[in-house]
């Protein structure tokens, strides 16, 4: 039982810390990949030390903090697109579009949820490895945490007209796409794009009605 | 040597049981065709869980002084870390293997029979090696995903080799036996208690919780056996990003139309390459 639960534990506080990444002020035109990434975090993770609302799980607050802070970052049709495999481009645009919309509302409560519970983690990053031209990195980081070892946080960035955005985490050696693609293969063998669509939906309005649970002492 | 004789004994039963278990239940993922039975396990444990474990480690926490369950922490860690070192020699990687070891003898003396991490402050980082990952090291696949009663997830290999791992554990060797017995439920009810806060990010994440934990522990797994040098990233833009490519995300409304008609044959053919996909899908 521990392995597990050990990844449990870290994968979720690295969720959090993951999801905190990204506060925009005043942004450098031509930020590099990982320094956009350094940045989110450590901005993210102070607002989330300091920020009295969020420790007490103000969920409004919390996810304003992931609208704002981290999402104009984060390219969520691809994540989707990509999670959704060989099924993606025998989807209508509509459903496409529907399914992008719930699998970002899912993401913004875990990320809420996590983003909640940061407590005293400091993060870490390597030096990035990648050639000048090169329109896809992988930005690579750790958590330290109190108890336990740290936590490897990894992010696929990639260049677009907009600037660098992320499109994968790896919590513990776990991609977040490759993770959610055999539950998204899954639920479309069992009612198709739109049954996947109604399953993120319900899952979705759960969520929207629990309470958020601010982190143990 | 009787030992060796029992340990051999007990693992071929083990293996002979787990085919007996196994036989019949098929599921539509390759990597899990146990699936029936997986998830049957899975079902169990999170009873256990929920009236058992969970409630004793919540207790834990709020009722033993934080120093305390750091204590608790660092005393069986180190005694795990001398199986580790033995793993990481195992796998040829000398320099980790004689830090694990480096750690026990400074844990145990100077860290006061390791209730104390000094090593770890003193720049000698912890690792976590078992014999599967050293099997894996060496070669071998890990075979299909395994759902163990009260242990958790699994693959078959480390199953087989998992009385090996508890015999590397320095506390198995704990006489009398009602003291190792009490140290084993501490041991599991500290290593709960640092999870309360992750098991509910995990459900909120899930759809299906069953799906999520076995799709991340297998990924995590294969990391952790051959650490990924962010090689990956090129291979998977080569095998996966075709499908994405063919629908640019400027463009949504690209001319991939008629959707629902094709979606729907795309459903009744993957049913029949997997008949049991709807029945043994089911929670």
């Amino acid at each position: 039982m521990t392995f597990i639960q050990r990844f449990i534990g870290a994968a979720g506080f690295s969720l959090a810390a993951t999801l905190v990444p990204l506060v925009h002020s005043a942004v450098p035109a031509n930020e590099a990949p990982d320094a956009l990434v350094k940045r989110i975090s450590q901005e993210v993770i102070d607002i989330a030390k300091t920020d009295k609302a969020i420790q007490a799980g103000d969920q409004k607050k919390v996810m304003d903090v992931v609208e704002n802070k981290i999402l104009p970052y984060v390219d969520f049709q691809r994540m989707t697109a990509l999670a959704a495999g060989r099924f993606w481009r025998d989807a209508s645009p509509e459903q496409q579009k529907a399914l992008s919309e719930q699998f970002r509302t899912l993401l913004i409560f875990t990320y809420s949820g996590a983003l909640s519970q940061i407590k005293d983690e400091t993060i870490e990053f390597k030096p990035l490895r990648a050639e000048p031209g090169d329109t896809e990195v992988e930005v690579r980081s750790q958590v330290n945490v109190a108890r336990g070892e740290p936590i490897p946080l990894n992010y696929r960035v990639a260049k677009s007209a907009s600037g660098w955005k992320i499109y994968d985490i790896n919590v513990l050696g776990a991609w977040l796409v490759e993770t959610y693609k055999g539950t998204f293969a899954s639920e479309i063998n069992k009612g198709g794009v739109d049954g996947l669509i109604k399953a993120l939906t319900e899952k979705n309005k759960k969520l929207a009605n629990k309470p958020l649970k601010p982190a143990a002492k | 040597m009787s030992l060796t004789t029992k340990f051999s004994a007990r693992s071929a039963a083990l293996a002979l049981g787990v085919s007996i278990l196994l036989a019949g239940c098929a599921g539509p993922n390759p990597r899990d065709p146990y699936e029936g039975f997986n998830r049957a396990m899975f079902t169990f444990n999170d009873t256990v869980d929920t009236y058992a474990l969970k409630p004793a480690a919540t207790t834990y926490r709020a009722v033993l002084p934080s120093f305390v369950q750091t204590g608790v922490n660092n005393f069986f860690g180190n005694l795990a870390d001398v199986w580790t070192g033995v793993n990481n020699l195992l796998q040829g990687h000398g320099e980790a293997g004689l830090s694990d070891m480096t750690r026990f003898a400074l844990n145990s003396t100077l860290g006061i029979v390791g209730l104390f991490d000094i090593a770890s402050e003193a720049g000698l980082p912890k690792h976590k090696e078992d014999f599967g990952q050293t099997l894996g090291t060496w070669g071998m696949p890990s075979g299909p995903y395994l759902m163990l009663p009260l242990l958790g997830p699994s693959t078959v290999r480390d199953a087989v080799v998992l009385p090996l791992d508890v015999k590397g554990d320095l506390w198995s060797y704990k006489e009398p036996a009602y003291i190792r017995n009490t140290g084993t439920a501490l041991r599991i009810i500290d290593q709960r208690a640092n999870l309360l806060d992750a098991s509910t990010l995990l459900e909120d994440a899930a759809l299906d919780r069953y799906e999520f934990i076995r799709d991340s522990y297998l990924q995590r797994r294969e990391s952790l056996i051959h650490p990924d040098d962010g090689t990956s990233l090129q291979r998977r833009r080569k095998s996966e990003d075709a499908a994405y490519e063919a629908v640019p995300a400027s463009e949504p409304a690209a001319p991939v139309a008629v959707s629902a008609p094709s979606s729907a044959a795309e459903a009744p053919k993957e049913v029949n390459s997997v008949p049991l996909a709807a029945t043994s899908v089911s929670p």
